[in-house]
Parts: structure tokens; C-alpha cells; sequence
């Protein structure tokens, strides 16, 4: 018998199994694939070491400051700074036709830069800053959580083409509603991408993820690759345990999920139909460049560029195509400030992110998915170059990621990277010893994803039992 | 334990939850928040590795005890005076 059995080996699970293990608890995190870290994973390829999701981790605090989700996830999780050790960004733009906005781990610049582009414009930005919810409004009781993101901006700035600008990077990094964002959504995003920042480990999220991993197995915690959880065993209102996809069954006074809300419930015994509709939609697809050399030698040093081809920025699952190509985030890791004894990377990287539609890209058969994924990384590095400078001469080896590789790594519905738009801030479900963190219970991204594993593990299973 | 060891042990908490922060300087009679960085659930981390370490029940309602080294000494003594 379990204490806890926690549901995927992602940030979120590990972390909350940390904690539990941490306290004592018998923990056992079960993972149906064959390796950890969800949508945060990585993989060897010819010879070279990809990350899946990882651009930036947002969130970006230096050595010594205390204040901030990564001080407090490292407090938690009993870890030093020099654990995740992340390196500071170079910089990075937003950039619109005709416009573009740069921005660093310092408001300043992006304040600097509104003033210069859209002078009439600042005194709004500033007001929008000072109105931001802090994090501690953040666990949903705040009325301003659920408006329109859309609609507050309107009411500080008057100029339409700012406030797409100033939406693009924060929907591409978390932001899981079309169209539209959540006013507290908007603000958790703000704060981690423009006044935190961005910042990345030398060696990327596996530095991370073996972190986490070694410290929950040294605290005497129980990970299981493949083990998928097939069903949750529910006996008079309350979930009693899971049975394995093999038929095992595994006994615990309760289970944390990390599978996705709508994903959690279709493993309940006692739900016959989870409401599909309320599944994400957005999925992307991402081509990765090897270049044969840096690129700042080719006159490019932006940690990211979030580029858009119109006025105005869509942020919706493309219905007719494979991928919309109007919009993108373009990230370089070799773009970031490492350590001296580091060096730098031993290639260099461009990584193009568009929207894409999960449907379709699952509805291809074998030999035409191969061939979309060629064809779709020429479309994306060609509507990307409008925005840098062309790489594509000096291209050594490529990996594109689809929606389909993303539901195989995370299995969540739709491919769907930032969850469900409705999330479950407290994570409680409709039985009493169930629990979800993760995507579909809040924060997203990967410090984001950690926390909600802490703050889950602190509020539903450290409780002392009744 | 004697009120001394007791804070040697809060110590060595405190100095578990956050080894960044500097203690030596730790005023007994103010406020830890007034001090330390520390929040809620830094609070909840120093009941529950009282509880880890010494099987120290501290129920919700007692919290504010803990509120500065010398109310939370106090508040010990009698509950670890026998470990």
C-alpha cells in the first residue's frame, strides 16, 4: 500500500514526489513511457543531444534572490542554486512587420523600447505593469483572475499593434485558450517572461530532470518506467488504487495525476463519458536546424524571436492545414550567457516553433507523415528567415517534433502542450483522495510545472491524515 | 531536549529549509518573517520536519507559535523535553 501514487514522471510528478518522499511517505510515480520529463524530455539522436520542449526556462532568477517561484521550487525541493545553475539570456525580440520590440531579464530595456517605438504608449505600460496581480492572487479567488486578458489591456494602451505584440510571447509560452487569455494567466506569464525573464542550463533540461530524478530516488522513492496506469480503482466514492496496462494492480491511500484532467477522469472506474470538448486544441510542431557553425557568425545573437507576418496575432489551432505559418518562435540555446569553465555549445541551433493541428498530422499515413515532416520544416524555416537572417546554407542535420510526438511523450489529449483552458487551480476532483497537478491543474512551463507538483503534494498530501 | 538544543535544532532546520540564508546574525525576540525570507510554506516546511524528525505533532491552530525563535523555543519545551 502506496502512501501516495503519483501519475507521470514529469516536472510537476517528480516534484511533488520529492516533497512526499522528502516526508516519509511510501511514493511510487508511475510513467507509461520509456522515459521521464513528459513534454520536458530529451532525446539522442545521431550522435547529438535534443531537448523536446525546452527553449527557455522562464522565471529567471539569479544566485541570492529569494523571491520568486525558482527561490521558492529550490527551497522546496531542498536544492542550491548551483543545481539548476542557469545561464542568463543574451536578449530577445518580438518582431511584427515594419516594428520590433527588444527585451532581456531587465523591464527596463522593454520599457526603453516602447518608448522609442510607441511614445504615446508608455505611460499605459507602466499602469498595466503596477496592475499586475502578484502570485499570491494566484490561486483563482482573485475576481480579476478569469477576465480578458484582451479587454484589461485595452483598458492602458490604445494602440492595437502593442497589445498584439505584447500578447505573442506570453500565449506562445503558456497560454492554453484561443484567441483570448486569462487575465491571471496573462500576469503568471508576464511577470515569469518579462519581468523574471528568461535563462537556461548548459546541458538543458536533462540537467534538470536527472536532478529531480536522483533526489526523489534518494529519498527511497519508487519510479516505474513503463507503467502505464490503464484505470483508477474507485470503491465507494473513493479511488482505492490503479491497475496497470499489463493488469497489475497498486494499492494508495491516494493518487496525484499528472495526466491532464479530462485524461485523469477517463481513467475513473466510475465516469463512463469525460466531457472531450473541453480538451486544448493547441498543439505545435518544432524543426530543429544543426548548423555547421554559431550562429551570432552568422549575425544572429537572439535568445528568442517571437515573430508574427501581420498587425494582428492569431492564436488559434489551424483548422485547413497542417501548421499556420503566420506566426512562430524562433530560439537559438547557443544564445545564452554560459560560464567561462562552460564554454559554449558544441553546435550551434536554430529551433522554429509553429502551430499545428494534432488531427491532421495523426490522420496521415506513415509515409506521408514522413514526407509532411520535411515539407512542413522547409515551410517554417522559410517563413522564419523572414525574421533572421538565412541559415539555411549552412544546415548540417535536422529533427522536426510533431503534435503526434508530443501526445506519444505526454498523452494528452490533442497533443494539446499547454493542457486544457479551463484549469483546476485547486486540483481536486470529484473524489475526495484524487488529486491533479501539472498542466490541467495551473501554472505552466517548467518552473511553472514544478511548482504545481509542490504545491499540490504541500496542500492534499502532507496533510496528516485525519 | 534543553530550550539551548531546541534551538540548536530549529537551526539546523531553518538552515535545511533555506542554506542560503544567513543565521547568524538571527534576533531571537523578532519576528522570523521580519528576518528570513521566509514564507507560508517555509512555515509549513519547519512543522513538518519537526514532525519528520522527532515525531512532533504541532496542530494548525499553534502555528503562531512559531512566530520567533524565542516564542517558538518556548512553545517546544515541554512537548521535547523528553526526546
Amino acid at each position: 500500500m502506496y502512501d501516495t501514487i503519483i501519475i507521470g514522471a514529469g516536472m510537476s510528478g517528480l516534484a511533488a514526489g520529492i516533497r512526499l518522499a522528502h516526508f516519509d511517505q511510501r511514493v511510487c510515480i508511475l510513467e507509461r513511457h520509456y522515459t521521464i520529463g513528459g513534454l520536458n524530455s530529451f532525446y539522442r539522436m545521431g550522435g547529438r543531444d535534443y531537448d523536446v520542449g525546452l527553449h527557455a526556462m522562464t522565471n529567471f532568477a539569479r544566485k541570492g534572490d529569494k523571491r520568486g517561484p525558482l527561490a521558492k521550487l529550490i527551497r522546496q525541493l531542498r536544492f542550491g542554486w548551483e543545481d539548476f545553475k542557469l545561464a542568463e539570456q543574451i536578449g530577445s525580440s518580438i518582431r511584427f512587420p515594419g516594428v520590433s520590440l527588444d527585451f532581456n531579464n531587465d523591464i527596463e530595456l522593454l520599457e526603453n523600447e516602447i518608448a522609442a517605438r510607441f511614445p504615446g504608449q508608455i505611460d499605459g505600460f507602466r499602469s498595466l505593469c503596477e496592475s499586475l496581480l502578484d502570485y499570491s492572487d494566484m490561486d483563482g479567488g482573485s475576481p480579476e483572475f478569469m477576465r480578458s486578458a484582451r479587454e484589461v489591456l485595452q483598458e492602458h494602451l490604445s494602440e492595437p499593434l502593442l497589445i498584439e505584440m505584447l500578447l505573442c510571447p506570453l500565449m506562445w509560452y503558456g497560454n492554453a485558450r484561443q484567441n483570448d487569455m486569462d487575465y491571471g494567466q496573462f500576469c503568471i506569464m508576464f511577470r515569469a517572461c518579462y519581468l523574471e525573464g528568461f535563462g537556461r542550463p548548459y546541458k538543458g533540461v536533462r540537467t534538470i530532470l536527472k536532478n529531480l530524478v536522483r533526489k526523489f530516488r534518494g529519498l527511497g522513492g519508487e519510479l516505474k518506467l513503463r507503467h502505464g496506469v490503464s484505470r483508477i480503482h474507485v470503491e465507494n466514492g473513493r479511488a482505492v488504487g490503479v491497475v496497470l496496462d499489463d493488469g497489475t494492480e497498486l494499492e494508495g491511500k491516494r493518487i496525484l495525476s499528472s495526466a491532464g484532467n479530462i485524461e485523469t477522469m477517463r481513467m475513473c472506474d466510475d465516469i463512463t463519458a469525460p466531457e472531450v470538448a473541453k480538451a486544448g486544441q493547441l498543439s505545435f510542431i518544432e524543426s530543429i536546424s544543426v548548423l555547421d557553425r554559431d550562429p551570432q557568425e552568422l549575425g544572429f545573437d537572439r535568445t528568442i524571436v517571437f515573430y508574427n507576418d501581420s498587425e494582428k496575432f492569431h492564436w488559434q489551432r489551424p483548422d485547413d492545414h497542417l501548421c499556420d505559418l503566420r506566426t512562430g518562435v524562433i530560439c537559438s540555446p547557443n544564445n545564452y550567457v554560459y560560464d567561462a569553465d562552460e564554454g559554449q555549445l558544441p553546435d550551434g541551433v536554430v529551433r522554429i516553433t509553429t502551430l499545428a493541428n494534432h488531427d491532421h498530422w495523426c490522420e496521415l499515413p506513415e509515409n506521408k507523415y514522413q514526407a509532411a515532416k520535411v515539407t512542413q520544416y522547409d515551410a517554417a524555416v522559410a517563413s522564419a528567415v523572414r525574421f533572421m537572417p538565412d541559415f539555411r546554407s549552412h544546415v548540417v542535420a535536422t529533427d522536426v517534433f510533431t503534435p503526434k510526438t508530443i501526445r506519444r511523450f505526454t498523452f494528452h489529449d490533442n497533443g494539446a502542450v499547454y493542457g486544457a483552458p479551463d484549469k483546476q487551480l485547486d486540483g481536486c476532483t470529484h473524489l475526495p483522495n484524487l488529486y491533479l497537478c501539472g498542466t490541467d491543474q495551473g501554472f505552466v512551463g517548467i518552473v511553472g510545472a514544478i511548482v504545481s507538483g509542490i504545491s499540490m503534494a504541500n496542500r492534499h498530501c502532507l496533510v496528516p491524515d485525519a | 531536549m534543553t530550550p539551548a538544543e531546541i534551538r540548536v535544532e530549529i537551526l539546523d532546520i531553518l538552515e535545511d529549509i533555506s542554506p542560503d540564508e544567513d543565521l547568524n546574525g538571527l534576533d531571537d525576540q523578532k519576528p522570523f518573517r521580519d528576518q528570513l525570507e521566509l514564507d507560508s510554506m517555509d512555515f509549513l516546511d519547519i512543522v513538518m520536519e519537526l514532525r519528520k524528525r522527532h515525531r512532533v505533532q504541532i496542530p494548525e491552530e499553534d502555528y503562531g507559535n512559531l512566530a520567533s525563535m524565542e516564542s517558538t523555543v518556548t512553545y517546544l519545551e515541554p512537548k521535547m523535553k523528553d526526546i
